[in-house]
């Protein structure tokens, strides 16, 4: 019988994809490719075809490749009805139906939702407002960015030493750009990877020209009559005249289009089970929403099965086809996203990157290679077990760490290996910031928080 | 030797078809039999164990045992010069490779081997012209070799008139990685030896004059240094020099003939490939997978006990990754006695994996890519005189000692 709904579904259904991104377009490829024939609609606010992002940090400020060029390759024709510039508004899951800001409603058997995140702005909108005050997280932002870096600006201020704020300090430090990094932790990347090596990624950025300027806040920015920004005052009451601020602050998911929808979606994400499948606002789950991507958030064996949202480009891939194939699926057929997280990052001519979640390490031991070098594999440990792990120019060890904790392996791990050095014979106190500090925050969000993220008054039902 | 399987896959007459006892291999993934090295014969197991730091490449680090056919040999030719990457454990590989990147890859070197492409073109192109009479080619003697050796003779800087010494050299110190059971071994480590100090002491000269007038050429890169705090003894460059030369040799050798081979037996693709040169690029990974040139790692040794599953291997034991074998895992490749040039999930070892992963890959590549297009464009129905050809007696470098074929004419 349940057969039968689902060979219907495949031949006839309608499928809707929110969101016409990375995730979005590897989920509708997935459909096609295990058979889905029926009708698919890819809803996308940005004007623009699915694009890639992480090269808009690098190659694209670097003029090395237009931000404009940076569409995603296609693995198969999908044949999708595009709607594209218009966003969804909103969700009747009653009547199983997306509203659109334009006053359409597109009905779905499925739904996939991928809507992802967007920059985190700068707090105060009328400065966010001045000329010459970026964000980067869309096409059009990395391209009026590199325009502007063409310009040669006198100086750039980048606020957030996180992945990306770094990435685009190095960028400017290539350009030959006079750039100042400002963070509130102690180091760049320290929500991510922790003080230990933090150190190492303040090294480099100081030894390559940046003005690095950590535990300070930027208070304000100022504007000159034309409204173009002019300069920034920091806490410590010094300021720094700069014509180009990027504000890189982390991100925000893109739920707000749920609300009242109740469906499990917040601040923090969309909450969905190992299959993708999303949870209502009562802990329920749905059978015909996926959620994928940045904006989704879902319970991982390895990590306590607390809830784990990654920013991280393989998660949003894998994640897309794993709800893809489970959109189409019967529920033994289903299969989970326990997928490693992984991430890379290139600054500074150094190829970073990691596995696991070393933001959840209170330990980390330097396995292999060297800190002074900037080659080496720092492995993270948590409760005496192996819990993420990161190489500065040395991935091709990579994949053993990630069997590793894959393998809930020991930690410190207990044998030799080749490139051990000195200082790799014992752990250091990883040194992540206290978590209710906010930095530019991690790329990883763990959350033990139950799916329905907005506190719910609870009343019991009364007889 | 009482190693019935190893010393079969070592045996001259399995060269043609090593496959079958491959898969005979595969079903004890961790093979050990005496005092033997321990073979591992499974894609996903030589692919985590080539990322994994417990495992050294240095001969150090291998605890001296009489069963492994492979290690013995080797060792005794190399002691004229230091040890090469390719048998060194970082951080002394990542310095030498690093270093000898420099002037052959991205990020400092980005174009050299697509700018090499016109050199490589018209190499190809003068072997093909100069074939000779149609009806008798032996592809190996008249193309195959002579073209990675030329390439590779211009890559370093060799001047043309010193190419023969070269061969001769190549050969011996080729022939010095095979494991031939009835040579005798005391002779052949002595021809090796001495071959490996004519070879230093001829590149030592080179080095020397490159040194006072550098080209552009990679060893007078390399032997200039980069002016930064890293730059290479000059034994280092010795055994760097020797280890381009051999491996960008005897390895696109075999690439190149067994995929010629390959072609001829699959007529059809042979074809396809002539109709869409294109069809080189996805082709040669294939004929990475489907007859990989460096058919096993004879080098691995783990320096404290590790566990394969469930199989305890000590601490010093010498390891035999079998990448030919990997390659055609059933629990890995659909169809893996198929050789499909269309095949999309490829990721074979053909070339290695981790940090020792092939180091001239890129320009192998584009090699057989030139080579076998070429060929299957120029070539007017050609055919196999002898199927199978004779084969080198090299296990581990496997490929066709002459491959005899016939065809109707050459095309211009
Ligand atoms: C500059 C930059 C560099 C990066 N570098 C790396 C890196 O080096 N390595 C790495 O692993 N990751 C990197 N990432 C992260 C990676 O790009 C993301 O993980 C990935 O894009 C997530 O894909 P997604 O489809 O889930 O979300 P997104 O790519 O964010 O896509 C979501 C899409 O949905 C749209 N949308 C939102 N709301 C609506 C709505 N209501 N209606 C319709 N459409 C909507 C958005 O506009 C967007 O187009 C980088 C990201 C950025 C911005």
């Amino acid at each position: 019988m349940a057969d039968a709904a689902l060979d219907r579904l495949k031949a006839d259904g309608r499928i809707v994809v929110v969101g016409a991104s990375l995730a979005g377009l590897r989920g509708a490829e997935t459909l096609r490719d295990k058979g889905f024939k029926g009708s698919l609609t890819m809803i996308g606010d940005e004007p623009y075809e699915p694009y890639d992002r992480p090269p808009l940090s690098k190659q694209a400020l670097l003029g090395k490749g237009a931000a404009e060029r940076t569409a995603l390759p296609r693995r198969r024709e999908i044949d999708a009805q595009w709607r594209l510039g218009v966003a969804a508004s909103g969700l009747d899951m009653a009547a199983r139906r997306v509203k659109l800001a334009d006053g359409d409603e597109v009905p779905y058997d499925r739904l996939l939702i991928a809507t992802g995140v967007r920059a985190r702005p700068w707090p105060n909108p009328a400065e966010a407002e001045l000329d010459g005050v970026f964000v980067l997280r869309t096409r059009d932002d990395g391209a009026a960015l590199a325009r502007r870096l063409d310009a040669g600006p006198r100086r750039v201020l980048v606020i957030g030493a996180g992945f990306t704020g770094s990435e685009i300090a190095s960028a400017c430090r290539e350009r030959g750009l006079e750039v100042t990094v400002a963070e509130r932790g102690d180091a760049p990347l320290v929500g991510a990877l922790g003080g230990v090596v933090g150190a190492v990624a303040a090294e480099m950025q100081r030894e390559n020209g940046v003005d690095l300027r950590t535990g300070v806040m930027v208070t304000g920015l100022e504007g000159d009559t034309t409204g173009r920004v002019r300069a920034a005052h920091f806490s410590d009451g010094t300021s720094l005249e700069c014509d180009v601020v990027v504000v890189s602050l982390g991100a925000q998911r893109n739920t707000e289009w749920l609300t009242g929808s109740g469906l499990g979606a917040g601040p923090r994400g969309i909450a969905c089970d190992a299959g993708c499948r999303a949870f209502d606002i009562r802990g329920i789950v749905t059978d015909d929403i996926f959620v994928a991507g940045d904006v989704a958030r879902s319970p991982h064996p390895l990590f306590g099965y607390q809830f784990l949202s990654l920013e991280h480009w393989g998660n949003a891939v894998s994640q897309a086809e794993t709800a893809a194939h489970n959109m189409l699926s019967e529920s033994t057929e289903r299969r989970p996203h326990i997928w490693v997280p992984a991430f890379w990052s290139t600054q500074f001519g150094v190829n970073i990157k990691s596995v696991g979640v070393p933001s959840m390490g209170t330990e980390i031991m330097i396995a292999q290679g060297s800190r002074a070098e900037r080659r080496f594999t720092g492995v993270y440990g948590y409760q005496g077990r192996v819990i993420g792990a990161v190489t500065f120019d040395n991935s091709r060890w990579l994949q053993f760490y990630e069997q590793q904790i894959e393998a809930t392996a020991p930690f410190p791990p207990p044998f030799p290996t080749v490139d051990r050095r000195p200082e790799g014979q014992k752990p250091l106190p990883a040194d992540f910031p206290d978590p209710s500090v906010p930095t530019h925050g991690p790329t990883i969000t763990l959350s033990g928080y139950s799916p329905a993220d907005r506190r719910m008054t609870f009343t019991p039902a009364g007889h | 030797m009482k190693q019935g399987i190893l010393s079969d896959i070592l045996d001259y007459s399995n060269r043609a078809n090593p496959y079958p006892l491959y898969e005979e291999l595969r079903k004890t993934p961790v093979f050990h039999d005496g005092d033997g090295p321990y073979v591992i014969s499974k894609y996903h197991d030589i692919q985590s164990l080539l990322h994994d730091p417990r495992l050294s490449s240095e001969a150090r680090n291998l605890a001296a045992t009489a069963g492994d056919p492979l290690a013995e040999s080797e060792d005794e030719g190399a002691a004229a010069l230091p040890p090469s990457f390719l048998k060194l454990d970082p951080p002394e590989h990542d310095r030498l490779r690093r270093m000898t990147n420099r002037p052959f890859g991205p990020p400092h070197s980005p174009h050299r081997i697509e700018g090499m492409r016109d050199d490589l073109k018209g190499i190809v192109t003068g072997l093909i012209d100069n074939l000779g009479d149609p009806a008798r080619i032996d592809l190996v003697d008249q193309f195959a070799y002579p073209f990675p050796v030329t390439m590779i003779c211009r890559l370093l800087g060799v001047p043309r008139e010193d190419e023969p010494r070269f061969h001769v050299w190549a050969d011996t110190l080729a022939a010095s990685l095979d494991p031939d059971p009835d040579a005798d071994a005391k002779e052949r480590d002595k021809i090796t030896h001495d071959a490996r100090m004519e070879l230093g002491m001829y590149l030592a000269g080179l080095i020397e004059e490159r040194r006072k007038n550098p080209g552009d050429d990679m060893l007078s890169q390399l032997a200039a240094g980069h002016g930064q705090d890293e730059s290479m003894s000059t034994m280092e460059l010795l055994s760097t020099a020797a280890l381009l030369l051999i491996a960008g040799h005897e390895t696109t050798v075999n690439l190149i003939t067994n995929g010629m081979l390959t072609l001829l037996r699959n007529p059809d693709v042979l074809k396809q490939l002539r109709e869409t040169p294109g069809l080189a690029v996805p082709m040669v990974e294939e004929l990475l997978r489907f007859e990989p040139p460096v058919q096993l790692l004879p080098q691995r040794t783990p320096l404290v006990d590790i566990e394969v599953r469930g199989v305890t291997i000590p601490k010093g034991s010498s390891m035999w990754l079998i990448l030919a074998s990997g390659n055609r895992d059933p629990d890995r490749f659909e169809n893996p006695d198929r050789f499909d040039p269309y095949r999309k999930d490829i990721q074979h070892l053909g070339l290695g994996s981790g940090i020792h992963s092939c180091f001239g890959a890129p320009l192998a590549r584009l090699e057989a890519q030139l080579a076998l297009s070429e060929l299957a464009r120029r070539l007017e129905n050609p055919r196999l005189v002898e199927d199978p050809p004779p084969y080198r007696q090299n296990a581990v470098l496997r490929g066709p000692r002459h491959l005899q074929v016939t065809c109707d004419g050459i095309r211009p």
